[in-house]
């Protein structure tokens, strides 16, 4: 309902309608959250694995001298000790955040700090562990979600544009800059970049980081020759680090466009199903949908 | 004017919200907590365990690694784990350029089998470019020139109680500090087995006693284990020669393992003794080998 107990004489009062409209099923839902929980244990604990030899080459085998990336600490010319960045030749100075980093109050050379590994001291071994429970975890949950999801036609509804929403890309991309976001029927379902961007998500770097993954174990080698998919064992590992990259940036913009879009609703929505669709009214006239 | 538009914020279900993300966090730094703990260990096992189930029921014999022209062999071999063992016994015999070298094959075999260099050079050999992964990410390919593990057992005849081949190596990787008391802790019978391993391996390596000013305590040596399923595998060999030289000390001299479908760990090198077991207990800490008694998998195949 409009507010203001003044209103002057030629204010128009708006009314909002509140519509409930059932959006995430419960096994989307759990599916979601489920994930959330391996994405976190499976970055921090592939960042612990990366620690063991933080450096990416490209090809079947390493080239020790000539990374493509490589994180490391050295010393200044006065002697103290600094982190080091390289990337293709280039090198930056990353200390106290790449390379070397507080651990315990000590000043500790490592390529990932502390904070973001699990464990949070090196240990490759443990560090294995967590990321092969979690990788079987995420690969379950997925499969749970993508027969769901294909066969209740959710997967469809979710990832793929309507012919119509392609024609409105442009716009879709305007409302997303300006952080204004359809309301009434059009809110109904997914725009059109967040469809799509769902689908590169669910459909091409989540089963890439599976891929790339078993791409690197000697064994699943011996099956399916997997590298070759990508030019060789050290190229699926370097791959499997940028796609990592690429889905924490996913995160990122998912998480501040949840903020923007009206936490709440969103929030409320993943964890019980029911989203509110808003719909403004003016008193005479057509309806309005901003 | 713009049109106000009103939303009652739910705050009972932010407060709740909130509350679960705290504790999501809270969660992550109990993971190492967890992971210490007897449930934590066997719960954290379970995806490893899984990786062996899966990769058992996928790979057969004729599953190979793959074998890469000799163009893309790499023009360094990184040599990682121990690259100069400083074992008096070994020293020695690579003094003589391991002349004096045999290999002991014992344990659950109707003939035990002591075998020089030549002897083994004179057995059918293996060639393959392979890539050897390294568990901490690196890979190199090398070419590995070797008489088929299959072959030595034939020769030596397994006993029908046979399951798991243990590869005792020469180099000394810690000293462990309970040498002198016998009864000292509870890891005494394991302790006691292997000196009695450790005494073969000099036996075979014809040593003396240890020099006075060596460090003291109980040396632990390299150890390693397969089973039968990868002994029998076509490229499972023992290697005497990287890329068509004889084997450098760096990378195992005189002979080191190749098991392909495993991680670099597996490959042990400056092996001196097989031994054919029924059972991985009472070898170190019963977890099948240095690396493993350690906290890393037995199973080596991701």
């Amino acid at each position: 309902m409009a507010a203001g107990s003044a209103l002057a004489k030629d204010d128009v009062v708006e009314t909002v309608r509140r519509r409930w409209m059932f959006r995430h099923p419960l096994v989307i839902r759990f599916a979601h959250w489920i994930n959330v929980v391996c994405l976190a244990i499976l970055l921090m604990s592939g960042l612990q694995i990366f620690n063991a030899h933080p450096a990416l080459y490209w090809g079947a085998a390493s080239t020790f001298d000539t990374p493509f990336v490589a994180i490391t600490d050295d010393q200044r010319d006065d002697g103290s000790a600094r982190g080091v960045t390289y990337v293709a030749g280039k090198s930056f100075d990353t200390s106290g955040w790449l390379g070397l980093s507080t651990f315990n109050g000590e000043a500790t050379g490592r390529a990932f700090p502390a904070w973001m590994t699990v464990p949070a001291h090196q240990d490759l071994a443990t560090g294995r562990r967590w990321h092969f429970l979690f990788a079987w975890a995420f690969v379950i949950n997925g499969l749970i979600y993508l027969i769901y999801g294909i066969g209740t036609g959710q997967l469809r509804r979710r990832l793929i544009p309507d012919g119509d929403q392609m024609r409105g890309f442009g716009s879709s991309i305007r409302e997303h800059l300006t952080l204004h976001f359809p309301e009434g029927d059009e809110a109904k379902r997914y725009n059109v970049l967040q469809k799509l961007t769902y689908f590169v998500v669910v459909l091409i770097l989540l089963p890439l980081m599976l891929v790339t993954g078993l791409s690197m174990s000697p064994g699943v080698n011996a099956v399916v020759p997997l590298p070759d998919l990508f030019g060789g064992r050290q190229s699926a590992r370097t791959i499997h680090f940028i796609v990592t990259n690429l889905l924490v940036l996913f995160v990122i913009v998912h998480v501040l466009l949840v903020l923007a879009s009206g936490v709440w609703n969103n929030m409320r929505s993943m964890l019980t199903g029911w989203y509110v669709i808003e719909r403004r009214k003016l008193p005479a006239g057509p309806e309005k949908i901003r | 004017m713009k049109p106000r538009l009103r939303i009652p914020a739910p705050h009972r279900r932010g407060f709740l919200s909130a509350a679960a993300g705290l504790l999501g966090v809270s969660a992550l730094g109990g993971c190492d907590r967890f992971a210490v703990t007897p449930t934590g260990r066997q719960t954290l096992r379970l995806g490893e365990d899984a990786n062996l189930f899966v990769q058992r029921l996928l790979l057969t014999p004729a599953s190979l690694a793959k074998e890469f022209p000799d163009s893309e062999i790499s023009p360094w071999f990184k040599p990682n784990g121990t690259v100069d063992p400083q074992d008096r016994d070994y020293k020695s015999l690579a003094g003589q350029n391991f002349g004096n070298w045999k290999l002991r094959v014992d344990g659950l075999v109707e003939t035990p089998q002591d075998l020089s260099l030549a002897d083994l050079r004179a057995l059918p050999a293996r060639t393959q470019t392979t890539r050897h992964d390294c568990v901490e990410g690196w890979s190199a390919i090398g070419k590995w020139t070797g008489v088929p593990l299959a072959e030595v057992l034939k020769r030596a005849g397994l006993k029908p109680e046979a399951r798991y081949i243990v590869f005792h190596c020469a180099d000394t990787m810690e000293y462990s500090m309970s040498g002198e008391s016998e009864n000292a802790n509870p890891g005494m019978t394991a302790r006691a087995e292997g000196d009695e391993n450790q005494a073969s391996d000099s036996k075979a390596a014809g040593a003396e006693a240890p020099d006075a000013d060596e460090p003291t305590g109980t040396p632990i040596r390299y150890y390693e284990s397969i089973d039968l399923t990868d002994a029998y595998h076509p490229q499972t060999i023992l290697a005497y020669d990287l890329n068509g030289k004889a084997l450098p000390v760096s990378n195992g001299a005189p002979l080191r393992l190749r098991v392909e479908r495993q991680l670099g760990y597996k490959q042990a090198k400056y092996v001196m003794r097989i031994e054919v077991r029924d059972s991985l207990k009472g070898i170190g800490e019963g977890g099948g080998g240095y690396w493993e008694d350690r906290g890393y998998e037995w199973y080596a195949g991701i």
